[in-house]
């Protein structure tokens, strides 16, 4: 059962529902496609094409996948729609080849490091803090003990917004209110959550358009100090992505990895209707593991990723 | 970023030199990658590929005059399409009503808050009254941060901490804002997702109720290929009457813009352009279409030159651009004032087509010493005409500025570039608008 064992029924069920659009469309599409075909021609690609583009696989993946796909087809000799499925599926989530070690697999594995630190970046309005609440939600059902530390000390309300989950949870959160320095309250947040035996201690902070210097520099200065209060800290830097992002997405993760060496990402608002294809993309470039995805505005609508699943989820012929 | 497309279309347009006329073969490489760079730029497959064909549909066929290249035809239809699509009338925000209601919608984390803030400090700008309503009971601390924001600006905002009615918060806010006699009444709203049809009829019954003059669409400039579906969506529900295309203040090619556009025809009214309550503008079509086709932000370059430097000044020498009589003695003045405007480099990267030269182009800040030493051992004739400085007066030039020749060679080359540069600039500017002619086409 690995490490996925926790996925409920339901859970899975939530994803699907998130996915359902992607996967009708995906579906009625390639059938349409292989009708009265027995070999892959220019018209199937171009639908193939359409159908990646249209998910922000983005041209340069796409023809990746494509070019990975004739090759396997050649080599393999494909003779129907189902075979083609899970050539498909292969190539996709083999770019989305997984790379966790050093990393916090689950939400109640044996720790790694006590206490892991995360560190949570990204551009504003992706769910950063939401994503925040929903992982304090479940390490502290894991039997976990979370201090949130309250970093976006910039935007109006985004130390409220922490404390309220906080509140929901149950869990400390360190603050130094409005306006103060973001790295001293990191700092804090890690000593304190030290301090109190924490297992996790996730730091919030604010949003920053990655093409500005000033703010990225401040976001490494921030991951410097908690460096200072345990050397391996943070031991997970998560770039939050809006699944509605399109190609933009490679700039975020190019900068945000110089910024401050991103090792996972999470996938917000996949229960929209977009589709968020740029990940396959940015994690095969990157060679950075997508970890969680964000499938509703709920406590508990956040999953850990697996790239079968979201795969399967995106092919499955049945609902 | 910004050079591939320009590279692209030049190694593309190489294909179509020397041929006299548009035809499908000639044409069919170009129109790829035009294709492509859009869908890079997160235009929707689909209107990109309408985009394109309209734009090969003009093309084929035409002469190509002498003094145009294909290529160069080629973008000028691309550009004036583009300009075309994201253009129309450039409209205002509709504040007549007693007062008028601006009602905002879209996704979670669109920015619609913030926004909310920005438009109200704009109107009160105006010298208009401003109330803001807070009507986004589900996430967290979302009303804090508008009350936080309405102390920042100094607008009243309204709110009820214990109603869970988005609609008759609205309804208070609006009683409360007619008692007030305030002119504007902006409401916030939740973010929602299109496909979550009880919100979706929450936002429906919120405009019912309020019958606002605007409701506007806030929309973030990163969006991908979703963005036809989400604007389409609230589109039918609300009918919106406008787009705010925030977030712009990045670096993503916005293609979405187009995509919106084109799939509701409704106006874009305002872009943000950075965390702070001003940075807030109007919507301009023409400078949308050159950051989505990637050439680069040569609007932004003049204007941040037109900053540092004093108006006359600029005036003179863009005089001088156009008629091609950049010299020495300006180049000198324009050192001094380049060097207070940053990192020359970085300027110089924003003129498209540029980007790619100056990356080899070795213009250190330090470089400028050995410049001005140069300038300086030059007679007022070599200065004005750079031309006339042969081999015996570049010895010594280099011996009079303590440099060596090759130093010279290099400043003489490195001038002849910036002059170049500052021609495309002058071109630029000189047209007044549109983008007529492409750096990278001579």
């Amino acid at each position: 059962m690995g490490i996925f064992s926790f996925f409920s029924k339901e859970k899975k069920e939530k994803l699907d529902q998130g996915l359902e659009k992607t996967k009708t469309g995906l579906l009625s599409k390639i059938s349409k496609a292989l009708v009265g075909k027995s070999a892959v021609d220019d018209a199937f690609l171009d639908e193939l094409e359409e159908i990646l583009v249209t998910s922000d696989v983005g041209v340069e993946t796409t023809l990746k996948i494509i070019d990975r796909l004739q090759k396997r087809v050649a080599r393999d000799k494909y003779i129907n729609s189902t075979e083609l499925t899970a050539l498909l599926k292969e190539e996709i989530s083999a770019l989305l080849d997984e790379n966790h070690t050093g990393l916090q697999n689950s939400f109640d594995a044996a720790p790694i490091a006590k206490p892991y630190v995360m560190m949570v970046v990204g551009v504003n309005g992706v769910g950063k803090t939401t994503t925040i609440g929903k992982l304090a939600n479940q390490f502290k059902k894991a039997g976990k003990k979370v201090v949130l530390g309250a970093a976006d000390t910039f935007r109006a309300a985004a130390v409220e917004q922490l404390k309220i989950w906080g509140q929901r949870n149950d869990v400390m959160v360190v603050e130094h209110g409005m306006n103060t320095d973001p790295a001293a309250v990191a700092f804090d947040s890690v000593k304190a959550g030290m301090e109190q035996g924490a297992d996790v201690i996730i730091i919030d902070t604010a949003g920053r358009l990655h093409n500005k210097v000033n703010l990225m520099n401040e976001l490494s200065k921030i991951k410097r100090v908690m460096g200072k209060v345990i050397p391996d800290a943070p031991h997970e830097v998560l770039l939050v992505l809006d699944a509605s992002t399109g190609q933009n997405a490679f700039e975020q993760a190019r900068q945000f990895t110089a910024a401050t060496e991103v090792t996972a990402l999470a996938l917000t608002k996949l229960d929209g209707t977009a589709k968020g294809g740029v990940v396959i993309g940015v994690a095969d470039q990157f060679k950075v593991p997508v970890k969680y995805i964000g499938v509703g505005e709920g406590i508990d609508d956040l999953q850990l990723f697996d790239k079968h699943e979201f795969v399967d989820s995106l092919f499955k012929t049945e609902a | 970023m910004f050079e591939s497309l320009s590279s692209k279309l030049e190694k593309a347009f190489k294909t179509l030199k020397g041929q006299g006329k548009i035809t499908e073969i000639n044409v069919a490489e170009t129109i790829k990658e035009i294709r492509k760079a859009l869908i890079d730029a997160d235009v929707n497959y689909k209107i990109a590929k309408q985009f394109t064909d309209t734009v090969k549909d003009k093309a084929l066929g035409q002469n190509v005059l002498t003094a145009v290249s294909p290529g160069q035809l080629l973008v000028k239809i691309v550009n004036d399409e583009l300009a075309l699509l994201l253009g129309g009338q450039t409209a205002d925000v509709n504040l007549n009503g007693n007062p008028a209601i601006i009602l905002m919608a879209g996704l979670q984390g669109s920015g619609k808050t913030t926004h909310t803030a920005k438009l109200a400090s704009f109107i009160k700008k105006k010298g208009k009254s401003v109330m803001m309503a807070a009507a986004d009971v589900y996430r967290p601390a979302a009303i804090e941060q508008l009350k936080v924001l309405g102390q920042q600006i100094d607008v009243p905002v309204y709110f009820e901490n214990e109603n869970k009615n988005p609609v008759s918060i609205a309804q208070n806010a609006l009683k409360k804002a007619k008692e007030d006699g305030v002119k504007v009444l902006i409401v916030d709203t939740a973010g929602r997702l299109s496909i979550d049809e009880e919100m979706m009829a929450e936002i429906g019954n919120i405009k019912k109720a309020l019958s606002p003059q605007e409701i506007l669409f806030v929309v973030d400039a990163m969006t991908g290929q979703d963005a036809v579906n989400t604007a389409k969506a609230f589109n039918d529900v609300l009918n919106f009457s406008g787009v705010i295309l925030t977030k712009l203040d990045g670096d993503t090619r916005g293609g979405a813009a187009l995509s919106i556009k084109s799939i509701v025809d409704k106006p874009i009214k305002f872009i943000g352009t950075g965390e702070k309550i001003e940075a807030l503008d109007v919507f301009h079509p023409d400078r949308m279409a050159q950051r989505i086709l990637g050439m680069g932000d040569i609007v932004s370059l003049v204007e941040r030159a037109q900053e540092v430097f004093d108006e006359e000044e600029a005036e003179r020498i863009q005089k001088k651009l156009l008629k091609d009589q950049f010299t020495f003695e300006d180049f000198y003045t324009q050192i001094q004032q380049i060097k207070k405007m940053g990192n020359i480099k970085d300027l110089m990267a924003m003129i498209p087509g540029v980007g790619k030269a100056v990356k080899d182009l070795d213009i250190s800040d330090d470089s400028f010493k050995h410049i001005e030493a140069i300038i300086n051992s030059m007679t007022p004739a070599e200065r004005k005409t750079p031309d006339i400085i042969n081999g015996s007066r570049r010895k010594r030039i280099a011996s009079g500025s303590g440099t060596d020749i090759q130093k010279v060679n290099q400043l003489l080359k490195q001038f002849e570039d910036m002059r170049k540069m500052m021609k495309t600039i002058g071109k630029f500017q000189g047209s007044g608008r549109g983008m007529p002619k492409m750096p990278f086409m001579r």
